[in-house]
Parts: structure tokens; sequence; C-alpha cells
């Protein structure tokens, strides 16, 4: 019947949200097998994570190189391309934000902006090689980017023992022109958490590429390429050089997201700030089904289990948050075709 | 006549908002073919689908000898005696026939381990029994597609088909081959094997089939005898109106060479030559055609003609201006317009809205979006009027491309090639699997691009097309241009010898294999 298909279809558009609910339900069991309430449990998390302006800062803050790393995931894989090393653009965009505001001697405020540009064009720069290396000789970019990641990771390791402050692993810090202002500065309520203007900054790019791709020549050319490159080809678009943008760009959205930990938080780089926020980065866009709002609010929630981990950690070990994540992205995965089939079956 | 061996019962199947059947009636009998008619989009794929269960049906029953069926899946309609040979084949290259007939049902000799030699004769034997030749030892990479087909139906077969579906099946076939399938299907039939076949082409139900069924807009319109049934009448049931003959063309000289091919050779992906030294020109108020049987060079003469495959020697001009060795963009942006053979890997992006698919290669045109912007509703409300002028349905600008029926498809990539004023007209398969009314719109359009002082080098494997359409023909045979001729000067069965290298001495000389150029390659 028609009206039951346009139902379908509807559930078919919602399954992230059936795949959370399908997660927080098998999380449920494992809750109560080791002895606990998963209602209150939940209810504990969710109300921490929202329920307060310095939990909702927090939760904000730990969205926020989500968001980032979900939108860099999101744009290559519009492209065709799944990006694996954006931990490693992270990573060394981090670096560079944290060498350009320590050591560049710039006035006013134009040392943040010098830091994120570097943020975002050693992001690009590493992000490039495996793009570069897909166009020229058709190499994949999956184990490039996973090979990059041990690359990056070695090479700012190396680096900085010439950098880091004695018996440190972290640069000193950035000049106060560098520095990213917290927003607690401007609402009050958020006081105390380390939620800051990179924030603000990933919002925009999120609008940035929304626009990009879906009102643009440039991304247009970019998702033909992704959905059918013999297409593209005949349309006369270059597939080599438009998969060697499509990294650079992703890398450079992941690199931009260094600036959270270290223009925002720290002020300072320090060995393994990154903390996985690049492989999350997969599940955000994943959950956000590819599309910058659904990554908005996939890392919103990511980064509200997050941080709710830490909440709920006297009664349930927070690796069960880890289980949690693990399972969202299980179901994400398998919720799509599963809710396909079974619309074709009985619409 | 006896008891149906299949009736399909007021079939009704909802698609979304559209019905696509309504109240479907189709009664098949023992021994006899029965064709299945109707436009794209009429229901005839839809009502295939029910009866082949991979859909199911929204009212209405199927029946078996007497009895009533669910058809749930593809295997429970195997289990009922019902075999279908699609359009595009599922066989696997690699495999032997035998392999591939016995696929999924393969013989066990002990510990589960299979028996090539048991497989091979009983393939044998049932190509044998059926008269269907084919070796089962050959690979099906090695077939012909006349081959590959025979090959397609004894698989059905083995499984114990005795009501056979087939889809298309000329589509693809030389004229030679299509006797070749009648005859195999006569044999069929005389056997007591029921036949569907689903076709566009109304003077192969005359030859072949004893009943027809009319579809138009879901519903069955007419089920009728042949014999009693005239091709204009058929034509006037599909279509709901008798279509109008193709205007006269009108005989204006030629004008300035627009599409110019010089000593082209193009290597295939194995990196082997497949066009050979080919020369031709297009002149500006002409459409010349290439015929040929698949496999021939077409799809790579194409491919190099659009700039998507450099040529190995030799050099492609487009109104004028060298272009070998670059890019599809550049051959776009020498005038040239490209219908593509295969529109779903070529012609369109599926998950892309109609509206984007109609600027695809013009997305860097400056009358196409502004500055760096593309999309949008400005995007959406420059497509409709085109939608609406070459009828694509449904003219929804934001529809996905990929949800289309493939005549609309087709109709999409014509709205877009036809529409953006360039001088020269490459259209490959332009009505492949497209409707006789979209053939008829798609035909005139071509002729009056040609009549607008166009250069239209039209590629098919329709030898009526062909005929039709255009002012001069070349022949594509092993890479060659092997043959011109003029509509006016030969007819399908002499294009069909020369097209398979088998034309007799008497005809037209058949030019040596290897060695001297040829002269009468239609260098203009």
């Amino acid at each position: 019947m028609s009206d039951r298909r346009v139902q379908w279809q509807w559930l078919v558009a919602l399954s992230p949200l059936l795949a959370v609910a399908a997660a927080l339900a098998a999380g449920a069991v494992f809750i109560a097998a080791i002895g606990e309430k998963p209602l209150e449990i939940y209810a504990l998390l969710f109300r921490e994570a929202f329920g307060t302006g310095y939990g909702l800062g927090q939760t904000l803050f730990r969205a926020t190189p989500l968001l980032f790393t979900g939108l860099a995931v999101a744009l290559a894989f519009r492209a065709g391309l799944f990006n694996v090393g954006v931990e490693g653009q992270l990573y060394v965009g981090g670096f560079a934000a944290a060498l350009a505001g320590a050591y560049l001697p710039l006035p006013g405020p134009l040392p943040a902006v010098a830091a994120v540009l570097a943020a975002g064009c050693a992001g690009a720069l590493w992000g490039a090689i495996p793009g570069a290396l897909k166009a020229r000789f058709g190499a994949h970019e999956v184990i490039n980017t996973i090979m990059l990641n041990f690359v990056a990771f070695a090479l700012v390791s190396w680096a900085g023992r010439a950098l880091f402050l004695p018996a440190t692993v972290h640069t000193r810090d950035v000049a106060a022109g560098a520095q990213l202002p917290r927003l607690d500065a401007f609402v009050p309520v958020l006081r105390g958490a380390p939620v800051n203007v990179s924030l603000l900054l990933g919002l925009a790019l999120a609008f940035a590429v929304a626009l990009l791709l879906f009102r643009t020549r440039l991304g247009y050319e970019l998702r033909a390429v992704g959905h059918n490159a013999g297409a593209a080809e005949y349309g006369g678009v270059s597939i080599g050089g438009t998969q060697l943008l499509a990294m650079a760009l992703s890398g450079a959205l992941a690199g931009l997201g260094g600036s959270n930990f270290v223009l925002g938080y720290k002020h300072y780089f320090e060995l393994g700030f990154s903390g996985g926020a690049g492989c999350i980065g997969i599940a955000v866009a994943l959950l956000g089904r590819n599309h910058p709002t659904g990554v908005i609010v996939a890392s919103l929630f990511f980064g509200a289990l997050s941080y709710g981990a830490l909440v709920v950690n006297t009664r349930v070990p927070r690796e069960l948050v880890e289980v949690l994540m693990a399972l969202v992205i299980l179901f994400a995965i398998c919720a799509r075709p599963l809710l396909e089939r079974a619309a074709r079956r009985w619409a | 006549m006896s008891t149906p061996h299949v009736h399909l019962k007021g079939i009704t199947r909802r698609l979304g908002t559209c019905v696509a059947n309504d109240g479907v009636e189709l009664e098949l009998v023992p021994g006899e073919i029965h064709a299945l008619v109707g436009e794209n989009g009429a229901g005839k794929s839809t009502l295939m689908k029910v009866l082949f269960g991979l859909h199911q049906p929204d009212e209405g029953e199927i029946l078996i000898d007497g009895r009533r069926v669910r058809m749930t899946d593809p295997r429970a309609a195997m289990r009922h005696g019902l075999g279908m040979v699609h359009q595009h084949f599922m066989l696997v290259d690699t495999l032997t026939v035998a392999e591939n007939v016995t696929l999924g049902s393969e013989t066990q000799a002990r510990f589960g381990l299979l028996a090539p030699g048991d497989a091979e004769r009983e393939v044998a034997a049932l190509a044998e029994r059926y008269r269907l030749p084919v070796d089962p030892k050959a690979r099906i990479s090695q077939l012909s597609v006349g081959a590959q087909q025979r090959v397609e139906i004894l698989k059905a077969l083995y499984r114990g088909a005795r009501v056979l579906i087939l889809d298309e099946p000329t589509a693809v076939l030389t004229p030679q081959e299509v006797d070749e399938l009648f005859a195999v299907l006569r044999a069929l039939v005389a056997d007591g094997v029921s036949i569907v076949l689903i076709t566009h082409k109304l003077a192969e139900v005359k030859a072949l089939a004893t009943r027809l069924t009319v579809l138009r807009a879901g519903r069955r319109v007419a089920t009728a005898l042949v014999a009693d049934t005239s091709i204009e009448r058929m034509a006037e049931l599909m279509v709901g109106h008798v279509p109008a003959p193709l205007t006269e063309r009108s005989d204006e000289a030629p004008g300035a060479p627009l599409l110019e091919v010089r000593g082209l050779e193009v290597r295939d992906a194995r990196r082997l030559p497949a066009v050979r030294d080919v020369s031709f020109a297009v002149r500006a108020g002409e459409i010349v055609g290439i015929a040929g049987v698949e496999g021939n060079g077409q799809h790579e003469l194409i491919e190099c003609l659009a700039g998507l495959c450099p040529p190995s020697r030799g050099d492609v001009r487009i109104a004028g201006a060298a272009v070998s060795g670059h890019g599809a963009r550049e051959h776009r942006a020498a005038g040239l317009a490209h219908i593509p053979s295969d529109r779903l890997h070529r012609g369109l992006v599926s998950d892309m809205s109609l509206a984007e698919n109609l600027v695809l290669g013009l997305q860097r045109r400056p009358g196409v979006g502004t500055g760096p912007w593309l999309g949008g509703h400005t995007l959406e409300d420059a497509s409709r009027a085109r939608l609406q002028e070459y009828d694509v349905r449904p003219p929804d600008p934001r529809a996905f491309a990929g949800r289309l029926s493939g005549g609309n498809q087709q109709k999409l990539i014509a709205a877009r090639e036809l529409t953006q004023g360039a001088r020269a007209i490459l259209a490959a398969h332009p009505t492949r699997g497209v409707d006789l009314g979209a053939i008829d719109f798609i035909h005139r359009r071509l002729l009056a691009e040609r009549d607008a002082g166009r250069a239209v080098l039209l590629v098919s494997s329709e030898l009526s097309e062909i005929l039709a359409l255009s002012d001069r023909i070349l022949v594509l045979y092993e890479g060659r241009i092997v043959h011109e001729t003029t509509p006016a000067a030969t007819d399908e069965r002499t294009l069909g010898l020369h097209m398979t290298g088998r034309a007799s001495h008497g005809d037209s000389p058949l030019p040596p294999r290897e060695g001297a150029p040829r002269t009468s390659g239609g260098l203009a």
C-alpha cells in the first residue's frame, strides 16, 4: 500500500535513531548484568550531560573535535573515499597549531588566526598525501591513511624531542593572542566548562561543508565522483583531481579540530591529545549519514556519552560507554539494510 | 483451450503513489508463446516481477495448473517451474557453460566434491534434447552473445522450467542470431514449454507469438490472437494512438565536416587494437549511422570520440578543433554532445536529482549556475521546462534519477544532450530499452537536430533505427569500416551479412582482413 510504503521510507530515513535506541536497549542488558538499574544509569548520564550548564559545556567540549573529524570523514565519503586517517590529520593539525601559536611573533589576535590556519594546512597536507597516491597510482586510501596515522604519531614524537619542555611530553604554551577564548566568558551558565570558540568554528565549517557539497560546482563534481565515477568522467570531471582535493579538504577539516584542545583548552600540544577522536569521527559520520546536520547531532550524542561515562563511573565501569559506542556503530551499520529489506518485503 | 498453465488473476500492485498493475489478467496455456507488449512503464516488468516472486501483489492471485500459489521469492517461482531469462545475462564469465548452468544446484559426488564430468554430460544431454547448440566445456567469455543467451535458457531448463519468461531477448542479437533464437523457441514450444515474451518489437510478435497481451498504463487493454491482429493495430493498442511516420528527410546538401576522424586506432582494456585505421567525417546536416554487431569496436570508438579514452593513433576533430588526446571536458567544450551507450554507468548519477543530472557535463558552464554556485531552487526551476518538454515522468526536479524507469532515464539524457546547442552529436544506442512513444520522440529530436545543421553520429545495434534515420551508413566489423552504403541502397539482411563479415562477393566486396587500407571508408 502506498501509505505503508511512505511510512517505511520514513523509518529508513530515521534509521540512525533506531540504531541508537537499539544500542541503548542492548546496553541496558549489560548494565542489568552487573546489577545496576539501566534506566537510572541512563537518566543520570543524560541528565548530567545536558541538564546542567557545566555538564552541557563539557558535552559540547567533547563534541567539538568529533564535529571536525565527523565532517572530515563525511566529506571524503561524499567523494567516495574512506578517510581512516583523520586521527593522524588531527594530530599533525594540533601540533602545527601549537608550534605556530608559540613561535610566530605576530601582534594582536593574529597568532590565533595563524595557528588555526597552520592546523588546517598541516591536516590538508597529511590528507593530500594519500589523496595524491590514490589519484596518481590508484593506491587504496584506506591502507595509506592508516599507515600515515602511524607515521604522524612517530614523526611528531621525534620532532617533539627537541621542542617539548624538559621532563614533559608537551610543548610550551602558545602566545596569549593565539588562545581561543572559552565560551563561558560570553555565556555564564557554562561556567567552568572548557568548551571554547573552536566549537563555533566547527559549526561554521559544518555550514560551509553543506554549502560546498550541495550548492557549488565543486561540490557537485565531488558528489558525482563519489556516486558514479564513470558518469563523472563522462561529465568531464577530473576523477583524480577531485579525489586529491577531497582528501586535502577532509584532512584540513580534521587538522582544524586540533584547535579545540591546543588553542582552546590546554594551550599546548601534548602527546596523545587526540585520544581517538579521529576514530570516533568515523562513527559520527556514519551515524550522521554523511550529512553536516547529521554530523552535528551525532557528535553531540557521542560527546554526551563521552562526558556521561565519567559521571556514571562510580556505579558502572566507564568501559560500558565504550561498549555502548561500539553498539551504536554496529546497529547503525545494520539498521539501514535491514530496514530497507523489510521495506521491500512488506511495502 | 486447455486449462491455463499459469493464470495471473486480477493482479494489482502499487508502487508509491502510482498503480503499476491494475487488476491485470494473464493466462498462459501450455505450448504457447504469449507476447507481453507495452510501453516502458506500462507495467510489464512489474507483472513479471510479481509472477517471479520479486514483488508481492497488493491484490489478486497466481494460479499454477489451477492451484493457488504464493510466490514468496524467485526460488518458489523456480520450484513451480518458472524460469526467467533476463535482458542482462546473469552469467559468470570465467566459468564454463556447464558450471554456469549447474551453479547453485550442482550435483555432488562423494565427500561433497563437485563432479564436473557429470555436469558436462548432463548439460550436453539437455542441450541435445532441446536442440540448443552450445559446448558445455566452453568458457562464457569465449561465447558470442547469442550463445550466452542459449546458456541462460539452458540454466532455466536445467532447473526444471516449464514456463520461460524472456525479457527483450532480441535486443542484443544480430538478425541471424534472432533467427536462430526463434528456431530454438519454436522447438521448446513443440516440447510443451510455454513462453512469455516481453518485447517492444511488434514484428517479432507477429513472427513468433500465438497470442499477445497489451498493457497500457498498468492495465490490460487487450488479449488477442496474433493472427487476428495487425502490427498497426498492436501499435495503436500500445500507445493509444497511431504514431505518425517520421517526417521526410530534407534534401539539403550537407555542409562543413563537424566531426572528423582520421586513421584512428583505439586499444581496448587489454591493450589490443579494437578500432583499426578508421577514417570518416560527419558533416553539418547529416546523420551517419554506424552499424555493427556489438563488440566490433563501437564501444571503443564512442569512448574515444567522447574523450573518455585516448586514441593510440590518428586524430579526432570536432568543429575543426583537434581534440584527440584531450579529455571529455575539452571534447564538450569543442561542441560535442554525447548520448552514452550505458546510461547507468556513464549517463546518469542515480543518487542525484533529475535537476542535477540535467547539468552533468555542463556543471562548469557560465550560464549554468553563477560564479562558484550551482544547485538549489535555481537549478530546479531551470530544469522544469525541459523535463516537461521531453516528457520525463515524473517531471519532479528533486526526484532521484535512479528512481526513473529505463525509458524515462533515456529521455532525461536526451533532454540534457540535445538541448545544449552542441554542433556535433554522438548518439550511442539512443533508444535502447525505450518504449515506442519515446523512441519516436527521440528519433524526431535527432532528425530535428540534423535539420538544424548539426552533425549526428548514430551508433546502434537496431538496424531499423539505423535505416530509418541515417543519411549514410558505415558498417563496423572487427574494428574496421568494411562497408559504406545508404539506406536506399540496402536492407537489414544485407547489412546483417556485412556486420558478420559474411557478405558474399556478389553483393559487395569484403575487404581484406589485414593489410591494405580501405579507400571507401567514407572520408568525406
